[in-house]
């Protein structure tokens, strides 16, 4: 029998505010455990934890580019469970009203495109960290990530493949970067997906008993955990075994999902509204206010630089890869940088430097007038585009003044015809045999004797000038 | 219905270790309480809103500005156990 996996995801993503979800406490990674707690995020009685604004406006932001219908009136849910990392035993999330709902995501894999449904966004508190101590044989708790804000994004079963998840993440990544409502840094934990899997016979009917796999950080994990849970279950039932609906962890030594039993028989969460958080009722202006000022998506700007300025699939692709070089690539075109050319430098002197310093395009101090102002040199002849590279290399970390570089160390190209071609003449009479090979039809010859005029001009000359100059003199 | 099954399951949840005579005290209180419930239950409530919240209140936001915690040796002061860094709590992880 040909079986089908059915997956569905619930990915959890840590906002970029400053400050958590319902108190003041910075939101930083690190720190010595417990320094960034207060009352309210412990959980102190008496406390009332207040809804950060700007949560609320980056969950909206997130709903409106995953195209959700945005709960106009939202509310805020108590999800009880008495398990150390919740100081108050109960997380405050959303269950009967989220803030955004029925949405979509339409991916490319290799199979074609699809759209993958969104069923539902909701806001939520991160929990602690919990440390296991051998020595004592307790449990360390540290608060300081407990109330970070999260949106929890549910897609419907839509997934057939791990390709299909890779490419919903992938998306979905990229688009909460480009709305900066998180930086999605899956390494730091700020993207977390637990995957819901059931198989059953290729064709449809029902869906298969499911279960769900967590501690996945990477997509890689993701994709061996996939394959390894859709083989699991096909076994049990070829073995005539029933798959059981469970909470699974994935072993990344190992390779392999082995069940969990603590959080297992608490999944009796007992919702109700959470009375400590009034209501939450969005204006027509404020959904307004909102989608106006939505940032183009990476996906829109792909298609405006095929379609503008004509740049392969490929060079759309890597541009757009990072936010900021894509702005980078934007600010280079707004000075009149031809589109090809500074796609060319971006995707090698630039992704180059940058990953030869181990730094990310937003930590860049070159600014786009320093290399529209190199392009532009190299595009007059007044450097050459072997020196352009030298001249990249220094200005790069600091951002230096291209102009004043090039004049302090020489480095204008040659464009006097007859200083270069008194300068190949010179070669030539320094090497008669080279001129000699030449001219019996060794044309690799003539590299070598491009290569002394060069030298001889310090590398300032336009190649294909003394190219031209040298077969010229040679007749 | 509130039986000793019921209490055991909900202590369970709560993590809670009743002793027998406790679970008989429980069953017995929370049995009371239910059954409050069910005099209000009776009231006639078609067509009136359910309402999650007392006071007429909504959209209460703050400034995403940060101000400084608590110091931690005040924070953890108030823990019935814990060191110099941490709440310490039996076994919880597995
Ligand atoms: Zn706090």
């Amino acid at each position: 029998m040909t079986w089908e996996t059915v997956i569905g995801l619930e990915t959890h993503v840590e906002l970029a505010t400053r400050t958590k979800i319902f108190c003041s406490c910075t939101t930083e990674f690190g720190g010595e455990p417990n320094t960034r707690c207060c009352p309210v995020c412990t959980g102190m009685p008496g406390t009332l934890p207040v809804l950060n604004k700007r949560v609320l406006e980056f969950a909206v932001k997130a709903g409106l580019a995953l195209n959700c219908e945005i709960t106009r009136y939202s509310r805020f849910d108590r999800k009880n469970y008495f398990y150390p990392d919740l100081p108050k035993a109960y997380q405050i999330s959303q269950l009967y009203l989220p803030i955004a709902r029925e949405g979509t995501v339409s991916i490319r894999t290799q199979a074609g495109d699809k759209t993958i449904r969104i069923h539902e966004l909701h806001m939520e508190e991160d929990a602690g960290k919990l440390v296991h101590d051998p020595w004592t044989g307790q449990t360390r708790c540290d608060y300081n990530r407990c109330g970070v804000p999260l949106i929890e994004i549910v897609t419907e079963p839509d997934f057939r493949t791990a390709d299909e998840v890779i490419a919903y993440l992938e998306k979905l990544k990229e688009t909460l970067q480009y709305l900066g409502v998180s930086d999605c840094k899956m390494q730091e934990g700020s993207l977390r997906c637990d995957v819901n899997l059931s198989v059953r016979p290729l064709g449809g009917g029902a869906l298969g008993t499911r279960t769900e796999t967590k501690n996945l950080n990477s997509f890689k994990a993701i994709a061996r955990a996939i394959d390894y849970e859709a083989r699991r279950q096909v076994e049990l039932i070829g073995e005539g075994k029933r798959v059981v609906q469970e909470t699974r962890r994935w072993d990344e030594n190992k390779d392999a999902t082995y069940a969990m039993r603590s959080k297992e028989d608490a999944q009796d969460y007992r919702y109700f509204p959470e009375p400590d958080i009034p209501p939450i009722e969005l204006s027509q202006d404020y959904l307004d206010g909102l989608r106006g000022a939505q940032p183009e998506l990476a996906e829109a700007k792909r298609e405006r630089y095929r379609a503008h300025y004509g740049l392969p699939e490929y060079d759309c692709r890597m541009i757009t890869s990072d936010k900021a070089l894509a702005a980078f690539f934007e600010g280079l075109v707004a000075l009149g940088a031809p589109p090809k050319q500074s796609a060319n430098w971006i995707m090698g002197e630039v992704l180059g430097a940058l990953s030869a310093r181990g730094m990310e395009p937003k930590d860049m101090r070159l600014t786009p007038p320093t290399l529209a102002r190199l392009i532009e040199r190299v595009g007059a002849g007044t450097v050459n585009r072997n020196t352009a590279v030298k001249v990249f290399e220094a200005v790069f970390d600091a951002d230096g003044d291209v102009d004043a570089y090039v004049r302090e160390h020489g480095l204008e190209q040659v464009n006097d015809n007859s200083l270069v071609r008194d300068a190949a003449a010179r070669a030539l009479e320094a090497n008669p045999q080279s001129a000699a090979d030449y001219k019996g039809g060794k044309e690799k010859a003539l590299g070598f004797l491009v290569g002394q005029v060069m030298r001889e001009l310090k590398g300032r000359a336009d190649p294909q000038a003394v190219n031209a100059a040298l077969r010229e003199l040679l007749g | 219905m509130i039986d000793v099954k019921l209490v055991d399951y909900l202590a369970g949840l709560s993590r809670l270790e009743l002793r027998e005579g406790e679970k008989q005290a429980m069953t017995a209180g929370l049995e009371q309480i239910v059954a409050y419930m069910d005099v209000l239950n009776k009231l006639d409530t078609a067509g009136v809103e359910p309402m999650s919240h007392v006071f007429p209140v909504k959209n209460v936001l703050r400034e995403d500005e940060a101000a400084p915690s608590q110091d931690r040796g005040e924070l953890l002061a108030g823990s019935p156990a814990g060191d110099t860094e941490a709440f310490l709590v039996p076994q919880a992880v597995e």
